[in-house]
């Protein structure tokens, strides 16, 4: 496009010019029409489908779709087997969020106030490979560690702290015959995904506190404690919050995680998976999607409040 | 005011203050600790796939390995339907690379410098494929296939892919953009330039680095995408998908251990490439996904 328009004879070239610089909004304009047709007819168009999806029903002899407005499938979402699917993934989603932060905090702490230069780079690519890749890789190395003779099994044994894992795996409700079918397992392979997007906003939000603020702290007298407690935490809560925006959503959309690390307990994104696929209830599926962002609406809402959108 | 600012940032960093602050000295040992294994828990599972593409054992995930070899390499190797799924992914993240590219670049220009009715709507339309969870994409891809009648094809596969990769090239196009000068533009126009020399040769090898960073992210991104995909493919199995499938019912471990290592090997490469690409202009860009 542009060597033909450097090519073009010298009237033309500067009358299309002037052109540009004379009308700046309809410059605007095409730049904007391409990706405003996709992301907006495309993208959103395809979300309003699955929310009018989410209003029709399913007829239940022949299968097929029938396209009469019903809040049946809404009102199915209230029954105890479908909240108790919505409660136990809020649950974990919170857990997981918990877990990030005090993970994360160290690594994001220390990344802000003690590293420079090369350390500083090599935190930063600790942090952005597993950020960016090889998510199910990720999820599977957990399969290798986790599992019975794996990893934690063989120490566990060598260190003889048999007793403790099989402790643990005795518990009720989070504990199972192994680390890989246990929600403790699926808890765990959770956080592990998900850290990254806590570690980054918070070290971006510690970044961003003048030093003068510690020195301050020091100068009158406060301990470390006082000013971790009194000056750090209350400026990185932003920052914690916009990691867990991430963390919150992430987790209840999920569906491979639980699927491949855990019981055979459901969680939501299991359950559209499933309805969508083997039993073929698209409409229920679509109504039990919105679940998670109205969930998420929530989240974000409460987040705002807390001021996670002035660290993004 | 400005000069202010300066002449006091200067004075302290070289106060003795500062010198005596825990920030110059070692850090505190616990934290140092907390924060190595942070990083040790974040890499180690990694590693743990290389070395099980080498084990013996073929029945289990037995730790440590009974044994080292070879062989699976050349078994995964002879293995048709892994190069078919090598290939399409590697076709998939190409195009919605591309096209990715072109829409987020787009959508930077038009966004970084104009204000106009409905910007905020538009830039969180941007972000909205990865903010919302993927079975929600995915799902609602899916239904309009079916409203539509449009068949699962190599082009369902990559409208969804390139829906989520244009946020990743447009976060790292819009922040070279807004470090760039405007003074450069006014000097270009000035010395008689026209719009389209402006951006040949002052826009575009400004934004150059950027956008290669910003499209090796998204190829990454879209390489090993798998929950999105599983909604659009239909019966085409990308590299994922057919991991996922091993997972779920096993047939073949070491194959699938030494699948696994050549992915993390494909994606780390173009993270590896973009992180250098960006780390002089803007340390901190391509982190917001």
């Amino acid at each position: 496009m542009n060597s033909a328009a450097l090519t073009l004879s010298e009237p033309n070239r500067s009358s299309l010019s002037a052109w540009v610089y004379l009308h700046p909004r309809s410059v605007l304009l095409l730049l904007l029409i391409p990706p405003l047709l996709w992301l907006g007819v495309v993208y959103l168009g395809s979300l309003f489908n699955l929310l009018a999806y989410s209003v029709f029903g399913l007829d239940e002899f022949t299968g097929q779709i029938t396209h009469e407005l019903s809040l049946n499938n809404f009102i199915e979402l209230t029954r105890a087997a479908n909240l108790d699917v919505i409660l136990r993934t809020t649950l974990m989603a919170l857990m997981v969020t918990l877990g990030c932060v005090i993970i994360a905090f160290p690594i994001a702490y220390y990344m802000a106030r003690y590293t420079k230069g090369k350390v500083r780079a090599l935190f930063y690519l600790g942090i952005m490979l597993p950020l960016w890749s090889s998510y199910l890789v990720r999820v599977y190395a957990w399969k290798l560690i986790l599992a019975k003779e794996g990893i934690i099994g063989w120490l566990a044994q060598t260190l003889h702290l048999d007793w403790l894992l099989q402790g643990i795996l005795s518990l009720p409700v989070i504990g199972g015959p192994s680390l890989s079918f246990s929600p403790i397992g699926t808890f765990v392979v959770f956080v592990y995904i998900w850290l990254p997007f806590m570690i980054l906003p918070i070290q971006a939000a510690i970044e961003r506190i003048p030093r003068s603020f510690f020195e301050a702290s020091m100068d009158l007298g406060a301990s470390s404690w006082q000013t971790f407690r009194t000056v750090t935490l209350p400026l990185a809560i932003p920052g914690i919050a916009a990691g867990s925006i991430f963390t919150f959503s992430l987790t209840l959309g999920d569906y491979i995680i639980p699927g491949i690390i855990g019981n055979s307990t459901m969680y939501m994104g299991q359950v559209v998976y499933l309805q969508q696929g083997t039993a073929g209830n698209v409409p229920f599926a679509a109504a039990f999607s919105l679940v998670p962002i109205v969930v998420i609406g929530v989240y974000l809402a409460l987040a705002k409040r807390m001021g996670a959108f002035d660290a993004l | 005011m400005h000069s202010e600012t300066q002449i006091n940032s200067h004075e302290l960093n070289n106060s003795p203050v500062l010198q005596r602050s825990p920030d110059k000295k070692s850090s505190p040992r616990a934290l140092t600790l907390a924060a190595s294994a942070g990083l040790l828990f974040l890499h180690l599972p990694m590693w743990i796939i290389f070395l099980y593409a080498f084990t013996t054992e073929q029945k289990s995930y037995q730790f440590p390995p009974p044994g080292l070899t070879l062989q699976w390499f050349a078994k995964a190797w002879a293995r048709e339907d892994v190069w078919r799924a090598l290939e399409l992914s590697l076709q998939v993240a190409l195009l919605s690379t591309l096209i990715a590219m072109v829409l987020g670049t787009l959508a930077a220009m038009a966004l970084s410098r104009s204000r106009f009715f409905g910007r905020d709507v538009f830039s969180m339309l941007l972000v909205l494929p990865i903010a919302l969870p993927g079975i929600i994409t995915g799902l609602a891809l899916r239904a309009s296939y079916g409203t539509f009648d449009i068949p699962f094809s190599f082009w369902t596969i990559v409208i969804g892919h390139a829906t989520f990769c244009i946020v990743v090239v447009y976060n790292n196009a819009v922040a070279r953009l807004r470090r760039s000068s405007v003074n450069l533009l006014e000097a270009s126009m000035d010395l008689g330039a026209t719009n389209f020399q402006t951006f040949r040769y002052v826009v575009l090898p400004n934004l150059g680095t950027a956008l290669l960073a910003g499209g090796m992210l998204a190829f990454a991104l879209s390489f090993d995408e798998v929950i999105v995909t599983t909604f659009t493919a239909g019966q085409q199995t990308t590299l994922p998908i057919w991991m996922y499938q091993e997972l779920i019912r096993p047939r073949d471990r070491p194959v699938t251990n030494v699948v696994a290592m050549v992915v993390v090997l494909i994606t780390t490469l173009p993270i590896l490439g973009a992180y250098y690409l960006t780390k002089d202009a803007d340390s901190a860009d391509g982190t917001g996904k």
